[in-house]
């Protein structure tokens, strides 16, 4: 019998994703709109399965589950499902909930099935520092807020070809307005920088106090992912950047920052004490 | 037409498919003798039950009749009421009893009758129709029965085929178009540019989809300012609309210029004052209005007619490929419906006949 361990739950969270997907996809196929409160629960069913799967991760590594590849990748993908409960009950924009699925389906069976990017579990990873822990899920936080911006941006560029192509019938037909789109991308990116530069102000007050604790590389990345997206919404509030190049920029950012993830991850300081466990 | 004995549903009127336009004009009941016409059917002994239908597309009796009344009775008043000649009618009505009764009020609620097939409109006077009845207190426990029920049944047609997907008038493409651009139309600001009238039809469209905002602007002011009358609307001037056209999210063209009067060039200085807000060009004049290169600019859509044209041509097509799953439906749904409408009827009134065709 299968134990039930975090991984057993993620990937069980990873199945209903996964329907969601295959829901979203069979919706499009069969041109019928889909229901958005079933896609709705399906989603909220793996969140619900995820959400377990990192407690108990986090309950044995002592604190935030973020200490390797797979865990970032996971967080990554419960923050974004976890706006998108949000986002999704509030302003009702259909076919979110497919994207969403699609990417949390992604990010959670590619980091399933990588084993190396679980091989090692890190313990205690910020000593107990509940403010570095906190700079840290904030960060992550963000990601997965870009994350969703990258979603409805890619949204946002297919009802524009739709338009500009008059490909309307089919998958096309169930796409959110544009002016709406809009507006919800603009939001994403706001919270995204907030939540990025609360932890960027948190991280500094730390490295002030000892600059050698952390990896330049991964300070000098950190930095230019919140600047990049900083650049981005003074751009777009100034008008200056919008509508279709707009959204290239918000994929292009995205997909940067997950590449990002893997040096900011790997240029980790050796931990003063033992504190890593091998998995079996 | 044989004597109605026992109690009989029974359904008699015109409609789009036997009666011309000129015809339907002469039998439409106004208000006043809607009224007129209720009372005197009221009067009329042996009809126990009566409903009238009465849109642009048809003038419908349904009612449940008994005692001798045949359905000549009623053909009769109803064209000495209108002054209209009894043989003429009976040429162009159509009459019948039982099951297809069922039948037939279901094709119509469900928009499968109706001559813009799939259209909505249509369940909404089917309601109005009963619910007149209802204060007139002339349905009784058979049509409330067969109205109400009908009401589910043509509810559950119409979401499980898709007779009602996609518009199909130009003006109804258009503004769906506009939708997928602005989502909801309530603070969109709308420039009537022409006033022809495929234009108006168009305005008329968007406002009945809670567009409040329209602006008329037409070569000849007086003609502009009468259209802005009539849609509670602001007049511009013709010439000021280069320098005006950044306000406006939807420009609906329908002038009788000889060549393009939306250039490139306004538009893409118009762009650089709304920058993040798309502009949305609906071009109903021939020749076109808009200049191509319109299109190519950045968060710019534009569409023309034959573009709305063909997208209505295509949602009909859809529709009408889904007529067939419909009927089916249509059939069993009339069948259940009827063993309903008869049960109704079983006990001191007697039993309902089924047979009678349309």
């Amino acid at each position: 019998m299968l134990p039930f361990v975090d991984r057993t739950w993620i990937w069980f969270a990873a199945a209903f994703y996964l329907a969601g997907f295959a829901l979203g996809t069979f919706g499009a196929l069969t041109q019928k709109r889909q229901s958005r409160a079933l896609m709705y629960a399906v989603v909220a069913i793996g969140y619900v399965l995820q959400t377990i799967g990192l407690y108990i991760r986090g309950a044995a590594v002592h604190g935030c589950p973020i200490g390797n590849t797979f865990e970032i990748f996971q967080f990554t993908a419960w923050s974004a499902i976890t706006l998108y409960l949000v986002i999704g009950a509030t302003f009702r924009l259909s076919l979110l909930g497919y994207f969403t699925s699609c990417l949390a389906a992604t990010l959670t069976v590619i980091s399933l099935s990588v084993g190396k990017w679980d091989n090692v579990h890190r313990v205690d990873v910020f000593h107990g520092n509940h403010w570095i822990e906190l700079h840290a899920a904030l960060a992550l936080f963000s990601y997965g807020v870009f994350a969703l911006l990258a979603l409805t941006s890619i949204m946002y560029l297919l009802q524009v070809f739709s338009l500009k192509h008059q490909h309307l019938s089919g998958f096309f037909s169930f796409l959110p307005s544009i002016i709406e789109l809009d507006h919800i991308g603009f939001r994403l990116l706001g919270a995204g920088v907030l939540l990025m530069g609360t932890s960027v102000v948190m991280g500094s007050v730390y490295w002030i106090q000892d600059t050698a604790t952390v990896d330049s590389a991964k300070i000098l990345t950190t930095v230019a992912v919140f600047v990049a997206y900083l650049v981005t919404l003074t751009l777009r509030w100034r008008s200056v950047l919008v509508a279709k190049r707009m959204a290239w920029v918000c994929v292009w950012l995205f997909a940067a920052a997950l590449v990002s993830l893997g040096p900011v991850n790997s240029s980790r300081r050796p931990l003063p004490r033992p504190a890593t466990v091998q998995t079996p | 037409m044989s004597e109605i004995s026992g109690p009989t549903l029974f359904f008699l009127g015109v409609s789009h498919h036997r009666t011309p336009l000129e015809l339907r004009e002469k039998l439409a009941l106004t208000a006043n003798k809607m009224e007129q016409f209720c009372e005197k059917l009221g009067a009329l002994p042996g009809l126990r039950e009566f409903a009238v239908l009465n849109t642009c597309n048809r003038v419908e009796f349904y009612g449940v009749a008994e005692g001798g009344v045949t359905a000549e009775t009623l053909e009769n008043e109803f064209c000495a009421f209108q002054s209209f000649p009894v043989a003429e009618f009976r040429a162009i009505r159509e009459y019948a009893t039982g099951v297809p009764v069922v039948e037939h009020l279901l094709e119509v609620s469900s928009g499968l009758d109706s001559q813009m097939l799939g259209e909505t409109e249509i369940l909404g006077q089917v309601k109005t129709a009963y619910a007149d009845a209802q204060k007139r207190r002339s349905a009784g426990p058979l049509l409330n029965r067969l109205f109400q029920k009908n009401f589910q049944h043509a509810k559950y047609i119409r979401t499980n085929t898709a007779i009602t997907e996609g518009q199909i008038s130009v003006a109804n493409v258009a503004v769906d178009l506009a939708q997928k651009i602005f989502g909801k139309l309530t603070d969109t600001k709308i420039l009537l540019l022409g006033a022809g009238e495929i234009g108006e039809k168009t305005a008329k469209a968007f406002q009945s989809r809670g567009a409040a905002s329209l602006t008329v602007a037409s070569r000849h002011i007086e003609r502009a300012m009468d259209l802005a009358q009539t849609f509670d609307a602001r007049a511009l001037p013709f010439e000021h609309v280069p320098h005006h056209l950044f306000e406006y999210d939807i420009v609906v063209c329908s002038t009788a210029a000889p060549t393009a009067v939306v250039r490139a060039q306004d538009t893409s200085a118009a762009m650089k004052k709304r920058r993040a807000q798309p502009l949305f060009f609906i071009d109903l004049a021939m020749p076109r209005d808009v200049e191509p290169a319109v299109g190519a600019l950045e968060n710019v859509f534009v569409y023309n007619l034959d573009d709305l044209a063909r997208i209505a041509e295509a949602n009909r097509l859809a529709r009408e490929a889904e007529v067939e799953k419909a009927k089916v439906l249509l059939r069993d749904r009339s069948a259940a419906l009827w063993r309903q409408v008869a049960g109704a009827n079983q006990g001191p009134g007697g039993s309902m006949a089924s047979a009678g065709a349309l």
